[in-house]
């Protein structure tokens, strides 16, 4: 056990964009190198089983759980986090669908939300209700009841012309 | 003219710092020199602590400190339970921060370690060797108070932590002389709050200065640094507590826990900042329940379905310690609703709090009126099966009459105000209930399990008054208090002592200061979570904050108007009685464009050149606002259902929510907390609870094994709205923060045994997971 800390492996990632290089311990999860090592606290963590995905993250397009992904498994992807959605200061419509459609209350589970959708947006652009419910199997929410995480899909849907 | 901002579904002003990640919750914070806690819990549910061994974990690497129970021992007063309910023979046990001799539930802690980072903390945990002797547990509230069982505390025998009673009318006589009585024992199951966030603390003392800055989780930041004074014994003006954005809370964020102080008590021992976060499945064990009632009910009535008693003895868990506010859910804020919206003319109570070797109970979304609710809907609905009666009709003939300035029941209390009847006919023709019941009888023809539940509820919100916050044992005020102050270029910042987290009163807040003094909404910034920037309050929960802060905000503005127009008069050179406002604008009677704007005012007060005689410079104000009564919201809501008979599959099909809050400031956010409440209740419906073996282990102990309501699993959410203004704040509001959950659970309870009526089951315990449909089908087929 106390081997283990010693251990440093070197990796390279691209994060929001930004080229990072960094050596992280093995066990370390993806999650506690963007929160802890890059300061990227946008990204929660809210559980220890996989169920919540507060921690969803984009890897090379596609969501992951950034709490199930060692940071040695990232190196050399690209990655996105919720800082780096918006494009030079304009919010993306997901964003600005969850806002328009109040699809968020305390805000902890919204990064992974919003990360989900823009990704089940880019899969489906069309989706219908049922669809987006499914497509959100891996998101708990506590406060908003979903419903308007749902309507806030649909509108970015429609608002991209889906 | 422009549209009212008050009574608006504008844009809440908290969101965008929330979609972009920027905001900060407390476990995002990152100090200098900061390092971390990580706390060793019990894994028994009941144990003597025979021995521990720190050494291994003193050396492990970055560890810089590991205390005990002996350590806290002398230095933390126990953690206070602040509500004692009178006359009830409250046992408020021992509740240390930390155990050192007996553990008495899984989770109790036993041992911190700090370290550099958070791993070696945790690493160095498994290095700690602590001898147990276990000892035989007790879970069930029935059954720990039994002769026999195992107990928990010395000071406590059969595992009695208190005894209220109450008694309104002749009950007794009313059941004697019944033609009709109704009974039933109602499980309701321990519940996991589940906020999304996880709690946390960071603690930083300065010895040099003899302060404390905590930033915590929590939702009541000032209550925090009046219990934290209590538990470490540092003076409150050294203590500043701060809730940055707290990510949901749900009543599991109220009380003063041991945790935070622990994370106190390694920052004052190493002069080092200390972060502490639970773990999610520490979260399970560490971190309040709700509920954990077994309940034992009945209900008088005459052949006509006229109610005429409602009588319980409830046994209420309180898990192994008396948390915070634990002791006033099961019996102040459950017993005094048994009237619910009817004219029931007698009723009794007896609650017996129970010592349990489980994680401790506090307020969970509703804290005792969903539990009230419950029985009260239940027993009507097996009322009308005993008459035959439609259940509808049932409600109808013992609905109090609409009133709109108080009306009293049998339990003491004196409601606000209230439609019922009219909330009912709503949702009845919303939803075509007739049509509903013929849809019923056409499916049950071809062997479809459809049910309908309709339930109506009040319930008692809005907390104070502190006159009866006293005259129950509450150990705090209920008022709130608000500063509104303009700056010198006409924009806002208002203090608040309540602390919003999720519920959008940065929001509302500003749409009342902008509807009563003509600011536009965007020059208008709420503070709140701060001890040390905003006035003294008592917190975020009980549905009080519009209603009480909210009120405190209308009537600071109120003052803030006043001194307006009267500089405004003086500017004018006008008397104060000729001065009129509109839109924000002052002006002379018959001369609207020579007006001053309350910016103008603003400013002019702000550089105090041309005060009248006697005026002081500034415009602001505080009020500290205590309301007459509480508020009573109430509504209607049905739920339509179907069962699987082949798996036991409950599918909410169809949910609709008619609530009553008053008038509504944002009605966005009013229907946002609706849909939250409702998908909360029916998770304690059909899929949630907190399951314990008999030795005390949480068998539910992560999101893995807990089943949490996912959005699959539910439909969309009809609200629709009636509104009674209630007759004692100044907005006339009623909070809506947990209408939702008081009243879906037993709504989609009565659809799903009434989907099974033909079947005959009357009763199931809750969550109706698909197994329990399954084989109550079964078995009565």
């Amino acid at each position: 056990m106390h081997g283990v800390s010693a251990v440093k492996i070197p990796i390279q990632v691209t994060v929001n964009g930004q080229g990072r290089q960094s050596e992280v311990e093995p066990r370390t999860l993806l999650v506690h190198y963007l929160r802890e090592e890059l300061g990227l606290t946008g990204t929660k963590v809210g559980c220890d089983t996989s169920q919540c995905g507060a921690c969803v993250v984009r890897m090379n397009g596609s969501t992951v759980k950034s709490c199930t992904c060692l940071a040695v498994q990232a190196d050399g992807a690209d990655i996105t986090t919720i800082e780096g959605l918006a494009e030079q200061g304009n919010l993306h419509a997901v964003q600005e669908a969850f806002w328009d459609k109040h699809g968020l209350q305390c805000g902890f589970c919204t990064a992974g939300m919003i990360m989900t959708v823009v990704e089940m947006l880019e899969r489906n652009p069309n989706p219908t209700a049922e669809q987006v419910r499914d497509g959100l199997e891996g998101n708990l929410c506590r406060c908003t009841g979903y419903h308007n995480i749902v309507q806030a899909a649909l509108a970015a849907a429609e608002a991209a012309g889906g | 003219m422009t549209t009212r901002i008050f009574g608006s579904g504008i844009r809440r002003r908290e969101d965008p710092r929330l979609i972009t990640g920027q905001s900060t919750y407390t476990d995002d914070i990152q100090l200098a020199g900061m390092v971390h806690a990580a706390i060793l819990r019990s894994p028994h549910a009941h144990a003597r602590i025979t021995g521990i061994d720190t050494a291994g974990a003193s050396s492990s690497p970055g560890v810089l400190a590991v205390y005990t129970g002996a350590d806290t021992e002398g230095a933390l007063n126990p953690i206070p339970c602040a509500w004692v309910v009178p006359e009830s023979d409250v046992k408020a046990v021992p509740y240390p921060a930390m155990a050192k001799d007996v553990v008495r539930y899984v989770g109790d802690a036993v041992a911190v370690v700090v370290a550099e980072t958070r791993v070696q903390a945790e690493d160095a945990l498994e290095a700690i060797d602590v001898s147990y002797e276990v000892l035989p547990a007790t879970v069930n509230p029935e059954a720990a108070m039994q002769d026999g069982a195992p107990q928990l505390h010395e000071d406590a025998p059969n595992n009695q932590a208190f005894h209220w009673a109450m008694a309104g009318g002749e009950p007794d006589a009313a059941f004697e002389s019944a033609d009709v009585v109704v009974r039933d024992t109602i499980l309701q199951q321990k519940l996991i709050p589940n906020a999304m966030e996880p709690r946390s603390a960071v603690a930083s003392y300065t010895s040099a200065m003899g302060e404390l800055t905590l930033w915590n989780t929590t939702q009541n930041p000032h209550i925090v640094r009046f219990l934290c004074s209590l538990v470490t014994g540092l003076p409150e003006h050294k203590i500043r507590v701060i809730a940055p954005e707290v990510g949901g809370g749900f009543g599991s964020k109220i009380a003063m826990y041991p945790w935070e102080m622990i994370t106190v008590f390694c920052s004052m021992q190493l002069g080092r900042p200390v972060k502490w976060t639970e773990t999610r499945s520490e979260n399970y064990v560490a971190t309040t329940h709700g509920r954990d009632h077994i309940e034992h009910v009945e209900m008088a009535a005459d052949s006509s379905g006229k109610i005429t008693g409602v009588r319980t003895a409830v046994y209420a868990g309180m898990g192994a310690y008396l948390s915070t506010a634990s002791t006033g859910i099961p019996t102040i804020l459950h017993g005094l609703m048994y009237s619910g919206t009817y004219d029931i003319p007698n009723v009794k109570a007896d609650v017996y709090g129970v010592f349990t070797n489980t994680t401790p109970v506090e307020a969970y979304r509703g804290a005792g009126r969903p539990e009230a609710t419950f029985l009260l809907e239940r027993l009507i609905d097996l009322l009308a099966m005993e008459l035959g009666q439609d259940p509808v009709d049932v409600r109808r003939r013992n609905l109090i009459p609409k009133f709109e300035n108080g009306h009293d029941v049998s339990t003491g209390i004196t409601y606000d105000s209230g439609d019922y009847e009219g909330a009912l006919n709503v949702a009845l023709e919303h939803v075509n209930y007739a049509g509903l019941r013929e849809e019923q009888a056409r499916l049950r023809e071809q062997g479809h399990y459809m049910g309908i539940g309709v339930s109506c509820y009040c319930e008692i919100c809005g907390l104070g008054p502190s006159q009866v916050a006293g005259a129950v044992g509450f150990g705090g005020g209920l008022w709130e208090s608000a500063i509104v102050r303009f700056h010198p270029t006409g924009k806002v910042n208002v203090y608040v002592g309540t602390s919003p987290h999720g519920q959008g009163e940065e929001t509302t807040f500003a749409q009342i200061v902008s509807d009563e003094l003509g600011v536009p909404v965007d020059d208008i910034d709420v503070i709140h979570g701060d001890t040390s920037t905003t006035p003294m309050g008592w917190g975020t929960y009980g549905s009080r904050t519009t209603v009480v802060s909210g009120g405190a905000v209308a009537l600071t503005s109120r003052k803030i108007k006043d001194k307006a127009r009267a500089l405004a008069a003086h500017l004018l050179e006008a008397a104060e009685e000729d001065i009129e406002y509109e839109d924000g604008k002052f002006f002379v009677r018959g001369s609207p464009d020579q007006s001053k704007s309350i910016q103008d005012i603003a400013l002019m007060a702000n550089v105090a050149w041309q005060m009248p005689e006697g005026m002081e410079p500034g415009l602001e104000a505080t009020t500290f606002y205590d309301p007459p009564n509480f508020s009573y919201p109430f509504g209607a809501h049905v739920a339509v259902v179907t069962v699987d008979p082949d798996n036991g599959f409950v599918q909410l099909q169809r949910y609709l929510a008619v609530d009553d809050c008053g008038p509504q400031i944002n009605p966005v956010v009013v229907e946002g907390q609706i849909h939250g409440g409702v998908v909360q209740g029916a998770g304690q419906a059909l899929w949630e609870g907190a399951v314990y073996d008999d030795n005390g282990q949480l068998l539910t102990g992560s999101m893995l094994d807990y089943a949490l309501p996912k959005a699959h699993l539910v439909p969309d959410i009809e609200t629709l709205s009636t509104v009674t203004p209630s007759p004692h704040n100044p907005l006339g509001v009623k909070g809506i923060g947990e209408t939702g959950t008081i009243a879906s659970t037993i709504t989609i309870y009565n659809a799903v045994i009434d989907a099974l009526q033909p079947l005959g089951v009357t009763h199931l315990d809750m969550p109706l997971t698909p197994e329990r449909v399954w084989r109550a089908i079964h078995q009565q087929g």
